[in-house]
């Protein structure tokens, strides 16, 4: 976990040496903190340099677009553009589109997470639960798909969900006839969210089994000793301490599903009748139909979002750390 | 745990994640058998799982017809000098921002936390018209550049550089040694887990990156793999699974490799900085 800590040590080893001799050396420690000032930001100058060219500036100037009329032709010339206020974010919000691609890309999360979080949970426990032979295997084995390009692992799950697929041929045998997944209005973005899943539980389980191996023995054994059976032992002593990773675990893969787009570019291409059209999705279209302009507002909307669950995030973090 | 874990609940374990790892494992197996087998026996009515008449052709439709080089290279090309530029940037302001003290550090700080969560999506387009402006649309600039850091990678750097006790650059002080110097003798040296896990991390996020590569490297000359295979697999081959499927088994076997070699630094950073 990263530790959120924003304490500056420098500052606290100044705080503590007010006495005589330090003010006496005060004069020579502003100098050198001025030539400490010019070598870090020397050090700093590359980082600086690409980050203010490269997401300080887009970040400004996705909010100064989406105040104007910008377009694709305006490229030449984005002085020349009109300043229209809010008017792009009420198109925007008013566009039934994207009241439905929001729609759809909260299905994605609000089913998409809970649905991940109890699989690695299952997982984490089991691999938690005094086995020891074939642990590394079992890890390697969930966690392959997390390292893998979505494009790449997109196009896999297109051939199993195809109409005679492997998994509808798995289905014809027990006597099903499965639907065709991704041309189903009703089928698409459940099989993307399945996707989804098989993609991320590695993640959640590597950070929940740190979790369970936290959970200290004593307390366990404490519990044992009280006559608290294996079921009880987790409901009423291993999964309260493991919420607040849980929580986090949850909250830390969010930021990536909100931003769901290339399951769907690769795989139905936002269709069938736009059930797979994600907010990414939406903007990505905007964009690509030279409307620059409305396309920042999209983005600066999901970026709201994100924030929001980034703060609750933060939050999180500073609770557990 | 061993004392409280009983037989039967182990055996329910082992059933469980043997099945659970079977089933996870199942798409890559599938992609690697149909990657061989000819398009007729791809989509045969009953399946079959070893290809009768193995082929390697979906593979050398990718060197031949496909520019399978062109696009291996721009991934790669890409991917090493995004490594290379955060590992060296990265952990120089790290440094500052762990080590020293200076005006303006707590706003530097503060800008790089709260730009760590900021995504892709929400910078492309602004990104776009800066890219074009500067004329480098289409070129590896145009996809490098904007990634040649990242303020995750400088919070990495920064926490693991604040565990490197003062005492050791103190010493090299007196013994008159310039920032510079230290940095590179003495620092760096020390940061190789950290290095590692953010190499890795980056290279990962770079093979994999997709949205950017597509809006700004859209001739062909200048797609990475990922965008290759997803303009494939939408427009002239998007029924072709024996090409589809050789592209994945050719964008997926270099990372699966790296991953079971250095399983550990992937495990640990991701668990670390999680993924975006």
């Amino acid at each position: 976990m990263p530790k959120a800590t924003l304490s500056t040590s420098p500052r606290r080893a100044r705080a503590s040496s007010g006495d005589v001799p330090a003010r006496r050396a005060a004069g020579a420690n502003s100098a050198r903190r001025r030539r400490q000032t010019l070598v870090a930001w020397l050090f700093a100058a590359p980082f600086v340099l690409i980050f203010a060219a490269f997401m300080v500036l887009p970040i400004a100037g996705s909010i100064g677009f989406s105040f104007t009329d910008l377009t694709a032709g305006d490229i030449q010339t984005p002085f020349n553009v009109n300043v229209v206020g809010f008017q792009q974010y009420a198109d925007v919000l008013a566009d039934p589109e994207f009241q439905h691609a929001a729609g759809v890309t909260a299905v994605f999360v609000l089913v998409g997470i809970p649905a991940t979080v109890a699989l690695a949970l299952a997982l984490a426990l089991a691999l938690n639960s005094g086995i020891r032979r074939f642990r590394p295997i079992y890890r390697l084995a969930f966690y392959a798909p997390v390292v893998t390009s979505v494009v790449a692992v997109s196009v896999i799950w297109r051939y199993i969900l195809a109409r005679d697929g492997l998994l509808n041929m798995a289905l014809a045998a027990v006597g099903i006839q499965g639907p065709d997944w991704l041309n189903s209005t009703t089928w698409a973005l459940p099989s993307l969210i399945l996707m989804a899943v098989w993609r991320n539980t590695g993640t959640l389980m590597v950070i929940f089994l740190a979790g369970l191996q936290s959970v200290p023995p004593d307390v366990m054994e404490a519990a044992a000793m009280d006559g608290a059976g294996r079921w009880r032992r987790l409901r009423s002593v291993t999964l309260p301490l493991l919420r607040p990773t849980m929580l986090l675990g949850g909250v830390l893969i969010s930021v990536g599903y909100l931003q769901f787009f290339e399951e769907s570019f690769v795989m139905t291409q936002g269709g069938p009748l736009d059930s797979t059209l994600s907010m990414t999705y939406y903007t990505f279209n905007t964009f690509g139909f030279g409307d620059f302009a409305k396309a920042s507002a999209a983005s600066y909307l999901m970026f709201v979002v994100i924030a929001v669950v980034s703060v609750v995030q933060f939050r999180l973090l500073r609770r557990s750390t | 745990m061993s004392p409280l874990g009983r037989r039967p609940a182990r055996l329910l374990a082992y059933a469980v994640l043997t099945a659970g790892a079977l089933a996870w494992l199942a798409p890559f197996a599938w992609m690697a058998l149909g990657s061989f087998k000819t398009q007729d026996e791809i989509f045969a009515d009953p399946p079959t799982w070893w290809p009768h008449s193995p082929t390697s052709g979906n593979f050398t439709r990718w060197f031949t017809e496909l520019h399978f080089g062109t696009f291996f290279t721009n991934s790669l090309i890409v991917a090493v000098l995004t490594v290379l530029g955060n590992l060296l940037f990265c952990s120089m302001v790290g440094y500052a921002l762990a080590k020293m003290d200076f005006a303006g550090k707590r706003i530097l700080l503060g800008v790089v936390l709260v730009t760590i969560m900021v995504p892709g999506v929400v910078t492309f387009v602004p990104l776009f018209v800066i890219v074009a402006k500067l004329g480098i649309l289409n070129t590896y600039g145009a996809l490098v550049l904007p990634f040649l850091t990242q303020p995750v990678g400088v919070f990495l750097m920064r926490q693991f550089m604040l565990d490197i006790p003062d005492s050791l650059l103190e010493a090299a002080r007196i013994d008159g040694a310039s920032e510079l110097r230290i940095f590179t003798r003495v620092v760096l040296p020390l940061c190789g887990p950290a290095l590692a896990t953010l190499g890795i991390l980056t290279f990962l996020g770079s093979w994999n990156n997709f949205l950017w590569p597509l809006v700004a490297g859209q001739s062909e000359s200048m797609y990475t793999l990922p965008v290759a295979l997803s303009l494939y697999s939408t427009g002239q081959y998007a029924t072709d699974y024996g090409t589809l499927l050789s592209g994945a088994v050719l964008i997926i076997t270099p990372i699966l490799a790296l991953f079971v070699a250095l399983q550990r630094y992937f495990v640990q950073g991701i668990a670390t900085v999680g993924l975006k």
